[in-house]
């Protein structure tokens, strides 16, 4: 990344969204540790897991963005890749609890030992180390979505087809992973972890540096999106987006630019995933189920398609929304406010809430003589017709 | 000689109450025995009934046919033992009389599956010769199931007299079954018996001749050769048996997909809320039936078909109106009717979840939709036989609509160019509700089948609805036919995965055909063809 | 300090004013969520889940805290204090579990959780309770080998409720040939490793005993219901121990009626299925199929009638059922109430030290006692299903049974025990006398 390509992809509205991230990601750990508990002022340790939570979930939301809002791929499998890039973290993690389990066996985790296992899968052979376990936090989903894209978009399964493909897809990896003989805990998964690069993964700082770290990857994620889609690629993403036959026969290999992006998408959401694992401190198959991953693309809806900075907001607003109505009075019925909440968004605010804010702000701004910097930037927002 | 049955069962009732009188009431083994059924301890009862049912005492098949039914009742203080009859009137066990009342100290005499076994075999030596047929095979099965060797004289008996074909083969495969484990039977009778039992055929042939022990050389032999050959016949079966869980199945998944095929096949509304509308369906079914149980009990059998057109105008409604407030402002993009009707599905499942609670439902199978009917080898449940027809049926009804009505002319019309059907004089929106509205209702008549072989819960929709996607997808989007064959293409082929690769990997491995397939045909089985479809 | 970094920081940007406003509403945010307890009250988590796919099985279990909190109330609280319940809905979501038992021990500051249905969610919020020294009673029968200092184990452990099933069909059905059918999560998974090893070591061939793994939920089971029955013709007396997880049950069951397969042929012993899921099916066609549970609401004491007519009456529907995992949070609830006042305070630490040798009467006329391995001393009862969708009673044990935590027939647990009184440690080795990994 070049420090022009840098400063083309950042317009206002992006300097803004990274500025409110770093601020997050500095100064909530701060606040978490080094104020007295119970100060006003204070973050409690509860919330910077909680918000810590959300910002994995802004970073898988970005990555369905990318592909979905600047290259029309709807991905319903999204959360396969997040929840391998966490059962990648996750081997790591148990592969260090060590003589810590509940058995004290050395190499074996708890559960393969009262499952009778003898000895190590070969495919857990490496985790013990974090650069092993971190390079598999990318390559794991990466080759899974380079292998099915190659597979699909050369023999140009588009639209509801590929969107239904990749349901089946993380499906099948649900039931596979639910099954105890694959070697992954089946439906209870990896959990009781104790040790991240020797840091106690329960201890309040810990816990900081990981919040922090997670703001990072928000923020490095987001300005590798935004290479991408102010870059000339990104230019031809559009235009697959809008009309692929067209741009296919102006001569783009269009399989190839959605292959590459496919791809880029599914790392990050590995990397979101494997942030996502030590602190909620348990991944398991059912982060597989469909349902998971249409949710995601219901986050990138509320914030707003094709504004990447919305993608994670929208992540954030309907997830605080799930924590908020799920305790107290509200609980029997918080199911009815998350329905209704997307049924709502999709009637009235069809480009989500930072699509609409733009549209409500262009005219606004042009108005006062700011420069018009959406159409500078080259992104527009999506033609929602498929 | 029929004729003349009632005037000998006349006679038979008059003698037996004779004998009751004329016995006086002294403490013999048989009394003891009766008393036994007090004690409410499973070994007393089942040492009772062997002493009963081979007492020889006329009271004998009354005691144990009130046992069987929970007739028989037991008063722990005084050790009386009564005989509830069919009729209300009772009379004492051990004697005969009638009593007045039973008293309330009384309670039924209680059964295990040890004893219900026991008491099938007795009653399957008592009642080999009554004169009811169909008593007369269950008594010939039952004693081949228990095949105890005191059963073989009333056998032997019951053969000589038989006169139906049907009746006598139970009875020689009864007598087979017995002499294949009596100890001093001759060689020559256990060669016949496997022979007999070869003849037969069946699992439970099978199940006789690998467990019958020790046997003289010959009969070892004669036996192996029987089970090879029973078991390559079984083999054969297995296949069609497995063909038939493969339509069976392949039936559900259609019944479930149909209605997507119209709402996403043809109209392209992503409806991720077709599950609820199958599970509302089924809930009509329960409401159905519900109200046929506390006010017109007779009607029960009839609810199924009752429920059929309610929960179709209920589900239909319920399409029309979400059509109408919802999807009509968002024709045109498929994605956003995916979330929209995402969060309907939330909201509808928590709806039903607050109206009838989480838990499960009870839905009641009417009597011709119970039990199954034997197919050579194969065992056809009737449940899954009518759910086969009638999703044929369903399929049938809809494909002539389409094809012959005026609404179905303009569903069509519509779908395939919207505006120049407008402009033909077509009111599309009223087209487009319709349409939905047929395609949720006959999600709803898809409920009412599947009520009947799964939970009726909130989470019922939630299960099919990826399984109903990949058959519509997998058959072609906007192709009936092309959901007809997908359905029955992914069902077969899953039960013959299912044994080899386990339940599991089984439905793994059709998930990934599916999408290995789609990159062989990215428009699935049926693809339509033309410039629309490219657009 | 903070206010001022935060202005520094806006101030380099140029719309200043909306990130000071972001970052002055997460702090704000931070303080209303963490809101102060009530001191005049006592409060009691509940995390069962409200909606999503256990909702139908964990509805009920709120519904039994929240009544046993009422008639404490009634009866005055406890150590002069009222309970208040604080119900939240982790909504079958397993995160969500650790989130939501991270927010009442956090935010609302409760005293004691009752929760959890499934082993994953009881794993999932593990960690939280161990981190945040809190309790949490667990009232469902699982696969043990486990004993956490923080979880108390109310239900049946593979001891109470598999072993006891399997010898009943052993000694009285003479049973030769098993089928353990489950499905393919952990409960099943162990369990049938435990009985696999049991039967085996009672002289079982490897060829008598057939296992079989099903999806969650599987709907069709033609092919497994056909391959049992010819499994059962095999000329050996033949059961199945169903390990069959709650929703995949009514499909089940229909088809065994459907195919013809009696209890009297074939019977199946299940131990996820009682009262509640019998609530969906027509029972008569299972006549005689069995199940092995702690409790039954057939059971016929004073208490438990007593229980049955207040809970009806609570919960306003004279039909109301109530099944093992309900009496399960009754012992639980009461035990924890006993051990409060006998310490005179909720504090988990005293707590925890005080509930091992707690006793509490079951429903069923026995009473239950807290080990030192946290699991308790349960009955076990062996019932057949009746046509109106009750059981009857058909053996029992003859004495409480205590719960192992570990169990003896697995190579990796037999050497094992929990012991929080002496030994303090979950995982005590008794043959190198070490308490293994990190224990707490």
């Amino acid at each position: 990344m070049t420090p022009h390509m840098l400063t083309r992809s950042l317009d206002r509205g992006a300097t803004m969204f990274l500025a409110i991230v770093a601020a997050c990601g500095i100064l909530i750990p701060l606040s978490n540790l080094l104020l007295p508990a119970g100060s006003f002022f204070q973050v409690p340790t509860y919330l910077v897991a909680l918000w810590g939570k959300y910002v994995c979930y802004a970073i898988l939301a970005l990555s369905i963005d990318l592909i979905w809002g600047y290259c029309g791929i709807l991905s319903l499998g999204h959360g396969a890749f997040f929840a391998l890039g966490g059962y990648a973290m996750g081997m790591y993690l148990m592969r260090q609890i060590g003589t810590r389990g509940v058995y004290g066996n050395p190499i074996l985790p708890d559960f393969m030992v009262f499952l009778n296992w003898q000895k190590l899968p070969w495919y857990w052979y490496g985790f013990d180390m974090f650069w092993f376990a971190a390079l598999m936090v990318l390559f794991v989903p990466g080759l899974l979505a380079f292998c099915f894209g190659w597979l699909a978009f050369r023999s140009r399964v588009t639209g509801v087809y590929l969107s239904i493909i990749t349901q089946a897809m993380t499906y099948a990896l649900l039931l596979g992973f639910f099954r105890n003989d694959f070697g992954f805990g089946g439906n209870n998964g990896l959990t009781d972890f104790k040790d991240i690069l020797g840091f106690n993964v329960q201890a309040e700082g810990t816990r900081a540096t990981l919040f922090a770290l997670s703001c990072l990857a928000l923020i490095v994620g987001f300005l590798i999106c935004r290479a991408i889609v102010t870059s000339k690629l990104g230019k031809v993403l559009i235009a697959i987006r809008d009309a692929e036959s067209r741009t296919r026969f102006l001569g783009y290999r269009v399989e190839s630019y959605k292959l590459f992006v496919f791809t880029v998408s599914a790392c990050m959401a590995g990397v979101a995933g494997a942030l996502y694992v030590p602190q909620v401190g348990i991944i398991n198959p059912s982060e597989f189920a469909p349902g998971n991953s249409i949710e995601a693309v219901i986050w990138v809806a509320v914030g707003g398609r094709g504004t990447l900075a919305g993608a994670a907001l929208g992540a954030v607003v309907v997830n605080y929304a799930k924590t908020f109505f799920t305790s107290g009075v509200l609980a029997p019925y918080w199911l009815f406010m998350l329905g209704a909440l997307f049924i709502l968004v999709t009637l009235l605010l069809p480009k989500g809430i930072v699509g609409t804010f733009n549209a409500w702000w262009e005219p606004f701004k042009a108005k006062n003589g700011v420069a018009n910097e959406a159409a500078e930037d080259g992104v527009s927002e999506p033609k929602m017709a498929e | 000689m029929l004729a003349n049955l009632p005037a000998r069962l006349c006679a038979l009732a008059l003698s037996l109450f004779l004998i009751a009188f004329a016995l006086p009431a002294f403490a013999g083994p048989f009394e003891d025995a009766v008393a036994k059924f007090a004690n409410d301890d499973f070994s007393d009862t089942d040492e009772a009934i062997g002493v009963v049912a081979s007492s020889g005492n006329k009271l004998a098949f009354p005691i144990i046919s009130a046992l069987q039914d929970g007739r028989l009742m037991a008063d722990p203080d005084s050790k009386k033992v009564y005989v509830v009859g069919a009729d209300g009137k009772s009379i004492d066990a051990a004697t005969g009389e009638p009593v007045a009342s039973v008293p309330d100290s009384a309670s039924a005499v209680r059964l295990n599956n040890r004893l219900r076994r026991s008491v099938d075999a007795a009653l399957g030596s008592l009642t080999l010769q009554s004169p009811d047929l169909a008593v007369r095979l269950q008594a010939a099965q039952s004693v081949f199931k228990s095949h105890e060797e005191t059963a073989l004289e009333a056998v032997d008996g019951a053969l000589a007299k038989e006169t139906n074909k049907s009746v006598k083969v139970a009875l020689g495969e009864a007598r087979a079954a017995i002499l294949l484990f009596k100890s001093d039977a001759t060689e020559v009778e256990k060669l016949e018996a496997v022979a007999t039992l070869k003849a037969r055929g069946d699992q439970e042939a099978l199940a006789l001749l690998t467990g019958m022990g020790d046997q003289p050389a010959s009969v070892t032999k004669a036996a192996a050769s029987a089970i090879g050959s029973i078991q390559s016949s079984l083999a054969v079966w297995s296949t069609v048996q497995n063909a038939w869980y493969g339509l069976s199945l392949g039936s559900v998944l259609l019944l479930a997909a149909i209605g997507l095929a119209i709402t996403f096949g043809v109209m392209g509304v992503i409806n991720m809320a077709h599950g609820e509308m199958v599970m509302l369906g089924a809930y009509t079914t329960f409401v159905v039936q519900e109200v046929i149980r506390t006010r017109y009990p007779a009607l029960f059998d009839y609810s199924l078909l009752i429920a059929v057109p309610l929960a179709f105008l209920v589900s239909g409604a319920i399409g029309v109106l979400i059509e109408r407030s919802i999807i009509r402002f968002l024709y045109g993009r498929p994605l956003e009717t995916l979330l929209a009707t995402w969060g309907l599905s939330l909201v509808l499942q928590q709806a039903v979840r607050t109206m009838f609670g989480p838990t499960n439902r009870e839905v009641g199978n009417p009597s011709w939709m119970s039990g199954a009917f034997e197919l050579g080898q194969i065992t056809i449940t009737y449940n899954r036989l009518w759910i086969l027809c009638f999703t044929l049926a369903v399929f049938a009804i809809l494909l002539a609509m389409l094809r012959y009505t005026a609404l179905g002319l303009e569903m069509r019309a519509v779908t395939q160019n919207r505006r120049m059907a407008a402009s033909m004089g077509i009111a599309t929106s009223r087209v487009d509700a319709l349409t939905f509205g047929l395609g949720s209702g006959i999600a709803g008549i898809a409920g009412v089948a599947l009520s009947q072989i799964d939970n009726v819960s909130p989470n019922l929709g939630q299960s099919y609805i990826i399984d109903s996607f990949m058959v519509v997808v997998f058959g072609g989007v906007g192709n009936l036919w092309g959901t007809l064959v997908g359905a029955f293409t992914l069902g077969i082929a899953n039960k013959f995965l299912e044994p080899v690769a386990g339940a599991v990997l089984g439905k793994i491995a059709i998930l990934v055909l599916i999408i290995l397939f789609i990159q062989k045909r990215p428009r699935g089985l049926f693809a339509l063809k033309g410039r629309a479809v490219e657009a | 300090m903070l206010t001022k970094s935060t202005h520094d920081i806006a101030a380099s940007f140029s719309r200043r004013g909306l990130l000071a406003a972001t970052a002055g509403l997460m702090l704000g945010l931070a303080s209303i969520t963490g809101a102060k307890a009530a001191d005049d009250t006592i409060k009691v988590g509940v995390l069962h889940s409200l909606s999503g796919t256990m909702a139908i099985s964990e509805t009920t279990l709120k519904d039994t805290i929240l009544f046993l909190i009422d008639e404490q109330n009634k009866k005055g609280g406890v150590l002069g204090k009222k309970l208040e319940a604080v119900v939240v809905d982790p909504a079958s979501n397993w995160p969500l579990f650790a989130e939501k038992a991270r927010e009442l021990i956090t935010k609302d500051k409760v005293a004691v959780v009752f929760g959890c249905w499934t082993s994953v969610s009881r794993k999932s919020v593990l960690p939280v309770f161990k981190e945040l020294n809190n309790i949490l009673f667990y009232p469902v029968q699982y696969e043990g080998e486990e004993s956490e200092r923080n979880v108390f184990y109310t239900g049946a452990a593979p001891n109470q409720q598999a072993i006891p099933a399997v010898d009943y069909l052993m000694k009285d059905e003479k049973v030769k040939r098993w089928v353990l059918a489950g499905t393919d999560y952990v409960y099943p998974r162990t369990t049938n490793k435990i009985l696999e090893a049991y039967l085996k070591s009672k002289g079982v061939a490897q060829e008598d005993i057939m296992i079989n793994y099903t999806p969650f939920g599987h709907s069709d089971w033609q092919t497994i219901v056909a391959d049992i029955k010819k499994f059962g013709s095999a000329g050996k007396k033949t059961a199945v121990v169903s390990t069959i997880n709650g929703d995949a049950n009514v499909p089940f069951y229909k088809e065994l009626g459907n195919q013809g397969i009696k209890a009297k042929d074939i019977p199946v012993v299940a131990f996820s299925v009682g009262e509640e899921e019998l609530a969906g099916i027509d029972t008569k066609p299972l006549l005689g199929h069995l199940a092995a549970w702690n409790y039954f609401q057939s059971i016929k004491t004073p208490a438990n009638e007593k229980f049955i007519k207040e809970w009806q009456a609570y919960t306003k529907n004279p039909k109301r059922t109530t099944n093992d995992p309900m009496e399960a949070h009754v012992i639980g609830f009461n035990m924890w109430v006993k051990a409060v006042e006998k310490v005179k305070s909720t504090d988990p630490d005293k707590v925890i030290d005080a509930l091992p040798g707690i006793e509490a009467p079951n429903l069923t006329g026995g009473t239950s006692k807290m080990l030192p391995n946290h699991h308790i001393t349960k009955p076990v009862f062996i019932g057949e299903i009746k046509g109106n969708g009750q059981f009857d009673v058909v053996w029992k044990t003859p004495s409480l049974v205590p719960g192992d935590a570990w169990s003896k027939e697995l190579d990796g647990s037999k050497d094992l025990i929990g012991d929080w009184v002496e030994k303090k440690c979950g995982n005590y080795n008794v043959k190198t006398n070490k308490c293994l990994g990190s224990g707490s």
